[in-house]
């Protein structure tokens, strides 16, 4: 069992402004392990960016606190603190470099503030744009990057410091999928070589999908749900769980039927379209919710979820129609 | 055209001018930009939220800033002569500018400074860097091309004050224009006197404008 590194408890945040209280983070409770790769996921608005900058505590939590490394960090004074947040390397959606500093200069801004001399500062920091791919780089300027580069200085300049943690705020949202595949993967490859844990705040499925050993499921301020990944993709509990995992629920809200059936393909005929034909027939649509189906050998495997329309005269005709081109059509409760 | 005594006396105030508006620009700098810095860092989204520091530091710029020249020039004689011992000439002319400039320069390195992204100042923050850390290495770094060019409007501003202190005898080219433009009605004297001004000023701005470009990295 490996030892928590992160412990965030009880914590709580609100935010007050002219027109009140906006509760951003209410009672929360988690732990992130040594060495591995945690996500947080969750809608924009849900809170995971105020949650992030409560572990290094950039917004002070209103309520509750945060263990890092065993130090309780609302107990710090504020020097202890700017020293242990040199040991919490942070990445951003915007990659926030500095603009008017070459990539060693960034790379070496760390390291300046944690007092260590130039010489040595910019030998590690030659060794970390090796570690991030980028060598060739160092004399050009952030404006002079494309997005995918300057979040990779960024990554290094995080790690300049040998963190114990890096903090991912957003990292690859403003990436496109190739570049963020790169990077995802640069940061997976840090995390075994270095066994650095990594905290992956992201909106995106994939990104925890791709990455990441644990997630929680952040949504409306609370926890709903945090486990393994595989566990949460495979049988979410909870409904926030469930819109990230199957988003085109969103659409189904839309759609006004109520009733679902499966319809299950055990061999017949791949070559005749049977719901386009049964669509045609009753000039109705109706709600693709789930589909597994091979074609083998001309012929059709696998089930179906449908939704059908909400006039009960209509469903019924439907069912009666897929019965009568001989498919198992059962009706099914509870699938939206 | 002239005679050589009006040219030397031009020349004088050329150098006069340019005197009291590099001293007067260079203090009023020392004491503005540390207010501007003061401005910036309290403020309530600022590094080192301080609210009533920062209430009454603005309330106290606002009153010199509200102030028109004219009257200050005026309203400071006994400081300026506690300082230089008289309320004529170059010298004097140099205290009423820095009250006047601190002020307006404050605003201005207060306005370069919003404009570094807050993004870069909290990823600093994320690295464990104090605020003096902060100022010194993010945020004065990030702004230098807007400073230089809050420079240029601050310099060419203290240039324009400074003419106007020609009113009570204050030295240069304002001095010039306005004794013999207004009260001998030398049109010409003038005219030369004021075209040197536009003159420094173009330079000046050109110069601020360059300096900004050159030190920028981010194109």
């Amino acid at each position: 069992m490996k030892n928590p590194i992160i412990e965030i408890k009880n914590l709580s945040k609100t935010f007050k402004s002219t027109n009140g209280e906006f509760q951003a983070l209410d009672n929360i409770n988690l732990e992130i392990l040594e060495g591995e790769i945690f996500g947080i996921i969750g809608m924009s608005g849900a809170g995971k960016s105020t949650l992030v900058r409560c572990i290094n505590f950039l917004e002070k939590p209103t309520q509750g606190t945060v263990f890092f490394d065993g130090n309780d960090l609302s107990r710090l004074t504020k020097k202890e603190l700017y020293k242990i947040r040199q040991s919490m390397g942070m990445i951003f959606q915007q990659f926030n470099l500095l603009m008017q500093r070459d990539v060693i200069g960034n790379i070496c801004f760390p390291l300046e503030i944690a007092g260590v001399d130039k010489k040595s500062a910019r030998k590690r920091a030659h060794e970390l744009l090796e570690l991030v791919g980028i060598s060739e780089k160092a004399d050009s300027y952030p404006a002079q990057l494309s997005g995918g580069q300057c979040q990779r200085v960024a990554i290094a300049r995080a790690l300049a410091t040998n963190p114990k943690v890096l903090l991912c705020d957003e990292a690859t949202s403003a990436l496109d999928p190739a570049t963020t595949q790169g990077v995802l993967t640069l940061l997976k490859d840090i995390n075994k070589r270095l066994g650095i844990t990594i905290v992956v705040i992201t909106h995106e499925m994939r990104v925890i999908q791709d990455i990441c050993n644990r997630v929680a499921i952040i949504d409306h301020s609370r926890i709903a749900e945090v486990g393994d990944v595989e566990q949460i993709f495979s049988n979410p509990k909870t409904a926030a769980a469930k819109r990230l995992v199957f988003p085109q629920d969103q659409s189904i809200r839309h759609f006004s039927g109520t009733r679902c059936i499966r319809i299950v393909f055990d061999g017949n005929s791949s070559f005749e379209p049977v719901i386009a034909g049964m669509v045609l027939d009753f000039r109705q649509p109706v709600n693709i919710l789930f589909a597994d189906t091979k074609n083998i050998d001309g012929k059709a495997f696998g089930q179906l979820v449908i939704q059908l329309p909400q006039d009960d005269d209509i469903a019924n005709g439907m069912i009666e129609y897929l019965r009568a081109k001989n498919l198992m059509v059962e009706e099914v409760e509870g699938y939206v | 055209m002239f005679e050589p005594q009006i040219i030397s006396m031009i020349g004088w105030g050329f150098l006069e001018t340019l005197y009291m508006t590099l001293v007067s620009t260079f203090v009023a700098y020392i004491l503005g930009l540390p207010l501007g810095i003061a401005l910036v860092v309290t403020d309530k989204d600022g590094i080192y939220p301080k609210k009533y520091f920062n209430m009454v530091l603005g309330v106290i710029i606002n009153l010199l800033r509200s102030v028109p020249f004219l009257i200050l020039l005026i309203l400071v004689f006994p400081i300026t002569r506690f300082v230089v011992g008289t309320t004529i000439g170059s010298n004097a002319t140099v205290v009423p500018l820095v009250i006047a400039a601190a002020p307006f320069i404050a605003r201005l390195v207060e306005s370069s400074l919003k404009e570094v992204d807050s993004g870069v100042i909290e990823a600093a923050e994320s690295m464990g860097a104090s605020p003096a850390q902060i100022i010194w290495k993010v945020m004065l770094p990030e702004a230098r091309p807007s400073l230089i060019l809050g420079s240029a409007i601050a310099v060419t501003t203290i240039l324009s004050y400074s003419a106007m202190a020609g009113i009570v005898a204050g030295g240069g080219l304002g001095d010039i224009a306005i004794r013999y433009g207004l009260h001998r009605y030398e049109t010409d004297i003038m005219i030369v006197s004021v075209a040197i001004l536009v003159i420094i000023v173009q330079v000046l701005q050109e110069i601020g404008m360059r300096l900004a470009k050159i030190g920028d990295k981010r194109k």
